[in-house]
């Protein structure tokens, strides 16, 4: 069960909230694999994704996700510069409501716009990435991934590689897989790790090779080319020299280990091809995965707001 | 018309005063400042003083004398902050020179001092004019600080000389900070020639980027980007660095870090021309304020740790912080009420800046005679408005109660409690993180200009 009628981050969840999502997830998921993926459990209500940034993948898995639950889906995207001349952004959130949304499913460049919004508003705010703070439904997309091939997170070694200072993504499985018990590593240059994440209770290594010693799980992060030649790294080239994950690397993993990727991926710079390809990658299955989660989302925010 | 404040507690740092005792007011201007002798002090009752002499030039008759029983009241120099954003030319959405300085006496400030980022900038005479002349209907005096560069580009230098025949009394670009330190060398040195202090906002622009909060683990956690203690620090040390240099007069705005108190008070130390204010949010609130993305809490500089806060007040209380200032810096509802990233920084500070001060008069950081030289006579001081000023515009001494100086004056009851409210603020700016908080020591009665300025 959910208490709260919005989905902000990881933060504000407890363990409790975040298995109940995952086991709910896991009854949808089998919805997903019948010949007759759709069930009328919120047939009559309306999803709004209000994107203030590009994205295909997350919005299209919430937009399919409300469709699954027989909910109506509108998308609402706007460039975060018409907004900054024109209409604020409560407004904006407020027509969305007034149009009868019952669940505003928010991407924002800014971090603590979902926050804002779930002051505002009446309907349930769902927090689908907002600057460098979260993005919970990844995380528990993720959690639900490596519970299902692990068949547990408690105990597990799981280490994320890369951009961690500017990703939501790392954020919150950080928050998330250590509420649930696993021992977390980061692994990137010292460039792209805030320093303040060893007072968390994460072990932070700057050789990959270190890192990587004996994990169950690799979470790859992205790496975003804009941040080239901005005094984070040098080069893609020198970035993946050291950071980029090759089959080499991966065999100081466990034998069991898993590979996972929110995507998208740069092949050949973070990630090399035949890993992304390879028996260990569970990559697509967290895309489908991110479905059923979504889905529980929906379906335990509509019973909080009953 | 002639004002007598009777048996209040008069505080006048300036000369030492510390006593009850009646102010006689003519004019606009301290005819007579009395004190009872020591010995009355410890009486029960407080004797009546021998009146004041009647009759010849500048006497009183009782029709146009005005009476304030100020008992139980302390009586201390008009407050002066020579930091705030009265937005005018250009944003009077957010502000205008009337509400300002209507705010500014609700504080109990009798003076103020107006950063040029208004538009178009105070970068030249004819801005300054406009803005002495909109302040002569204000309800204090408002002093205008010039930017240091055309534009505040940081480029070239604003004509100095001119722009103090008009009324600046110092210069600073605030917000936009001189990085090119050959510039703020050339500042510092050609202001020596009109006596004017450069006032730095102290950031290392490119260290900060676009940060918006204080950098550390609840930046992280917020998933806000940070600004660095040492954004601000780097640039203490340059500016004083330069000031040792030059021998120019610097004075550096808002600290907020334990570093900067601690370069300023190394600086002193050496006899470097320097002198600091900090804001009352910088020893009243943590980073915490901003928790819930709270906007009314974005400042800039922003708010910092309890560690800052503890050398903040050791820096008041040691003079290594000579003042206390608001940086009052109103904005429109709207522009708070968005994203915390993309809204503006500031906190509307005229009215609970007192209140707040006072607290650290009830913790035994400052004496009430500290909190006077830090809100009143150590800013005149350093703006040159001990002596009458070469300007017409400032028309005598401030900053005291000396016999001929302006009767500005702040009478303040340092027991009653007051809640803030936010929406009842007289500024138009109601972005405060306070409200609801319960101060001390409201000023019940401010004098400026002539007028008397009372509430309950």
């Amino acid at each position: 069960m959910l208490d709260k009628k919005d989905l902000l981050g990881i933060k504000e969840l407890s363990v409790e909230n975040i298995n109940s999502i995952l086991d709910t997830a896991a009854g949808f998921k089998d919805v997903l694999g019948r010949d007759i993926k759709k069930v009328p459990t919120l047939r009559g209500k309306t999803a709004v994704n209000l994107f203030f940034e590009p994205s295909t993948r997350t919005r299209t898995s919430f937009e399919l996700a409300a469709k699954r639950l027989s909910t109506d889906v509108i998308n609402f995207s706007v460039p975060t510069s018409s907004v900054v001349k024109g209409e604020s952004l409560i407004d904006t959130a407020l027509t969305v409501q007034a149009l009868g949304a019952d669940f505003i499913i928010i991407r924002h460049s800014s971090a603590g716009v979902p926050h804002l919004l779930a002051k505002k508003l009446r309907a349930s705010v769902i927090n689908a990435g907002d600057g460098t703070n979260e993005h919970p439904t990844q995380a528990l997309l993720d959690a639900f991934t490596i519970r299902e091939k692990k068949g547990r997170i408690e105990g597990l070694d799981i280490a994320l590689v890369g951009d961690i200072i500017h990703s939501r993504v790392a954020k919150s499985n950080i928050y998330g897989l250590t509420k649930l018990g696993a021992k977390v590593r980061l692994i990137g240059p010292p460039t792209l790790i805030p320093r303040e994440m060893e007072d968390i209770g994460v072990v932070v290594f700057h050789s990959i090779e270190e890192g990587l010693k004996d994990v169950d799980v690799v979470m790859m992060l992205r790496i975003q080319m804009e941040r080239q030649g901005k005094g984070f790294f040098p080069s893609t080239e020198e970035y993946s020299k050291n950071w980029g994950l090759t089959p080499e690397r991966l065999l100081l993993a466990k034998d069991d280990a898993i590979v996972m990727h929110p995507g998208p991926m740069n092949r050949g710079i973070e990630i090399s091809s035949e890993i992304a390809d390879g028996p260990k990658s569970v990559i697509l299955e967290q895309v489908t995965n991110g479905l059923a989660v979504r889905m529980a989302v929906m379906y335990l925010l509509a019973g909080v707001r009953k | 018309m002639t004002i007598l404040i009777q048996k209040g507690h008069i505080i006048d740092p300036s000369r030492g005063i510390d006593g009850i005792g009646d102010v006689l007011i003519e004019n606009g201007k301290i005819k007579e400042v009395r004190i009872q002798n020591t010995e009355y002090r410890s009486q029960k009752s407080n004797p009546p003083l021998p009146p004041f002499s009647k009759g010849g030039r500048g006497g009183i008759t009782n029709s146009e004398l005005k009476t304030i029983n100020a008992e139980g009241m302390f009586v201390i120099p008009g407050l002066i902050d020579m930091h705030v954003h009265l937005r005018e030319p250009g944003f009077e959405y957010k502000e205008t020179i009337k509400t300002g300085t209507a705010a500014a006496i609700r504080g109990g400030f009798t003076t103020v001092s107006c950063m040029p980022n208004t538009f178009p900038i105070n970068d030249n005479a004819s801005v300054t004019e406009f803005i002495i002349r909109k302040s002569l209907d204000g309800l204090c005096t408002v002093l205008p600080i010039g930017a240091i560069t055309k534009g505040q580009k940081g480029k070239e230098l604003v004509e100095m000389g001119t722009m103090k025949d008009e009324g600046c009394i110092a210069f600073s670009d605030d917000g936009l900070p001189v990085m090119n330190s050959l510039i703020m060398r050339r500042a510092l040195e050609y202001s020596k020639a009109f006596g004017l202090p450069i006032i730095s906002h102290c950031e290392d622009l490119t260290l900060s980027e676009d940060g918006v909060m204080s950098e550390g683990l609840l930046s992280m956690t917020l998933g806000l980007r940070g600004i660095p203690a040492e954004a601000e620090q780097i640039m203490v040390f340059r500016d004083i660095l330069l000031a040792e240099l030059t021998r120019g007069k610097l004075h550096i705005a808002h600290v907020s870090t334990e570093g900067s108190v601690k370069l300023i008070r190394d600086a002193k130390r050496r006899g470097v021309n320097v002198t600091a204010e900090t804001c009352p949010h910088y020893f009243s609130l943590t980073e915490d304020a901003v928790r819930n993305y709270d906007t009314n809490a974005k400042v800039n500089p922003p708010l910092r740790t309890k560690k800052d806060i503890e050398a903040i007040k050791e820096g008041l209380k040691d003079g290594t912080i000579d003042v206390i200032a608001t940086d009052h810096a109103p904005h429109h509802r709207d522009e708070k009420l968005r994203e915390f990233d993309l809204a503006p920084s500031g906190i509307s500070g005229l009215e609970t800046a007192l209140g707040l001060s006072m607290k650290l008069v009830d913790e035994g950081v400052l004496t009430i005679n500290q909190l006077a030289e830090k809100m009143s006579l150590n800013p005149a001081r350093i703006l040159g408005l001990l002596t009458p000023h070469l300007s017409s515009l400032i028309t005598g001494p401030k900053g005291t109660l000396a016999v001929g100086s302006d009767a500005d004056i702040t009478i303040l009851d340092t027991e009653k409690e007051v809640t803030v409210e936010a929406s009842k603020f007289v500024s138009k700016g109601k972005n405060t993180p306070f409200d609801g908080w319960v101060l001390k020591g409201v000023s019940l009665i401010t004098i400026s200009k002539g007028r008397i300025h009372e509430w309950q």
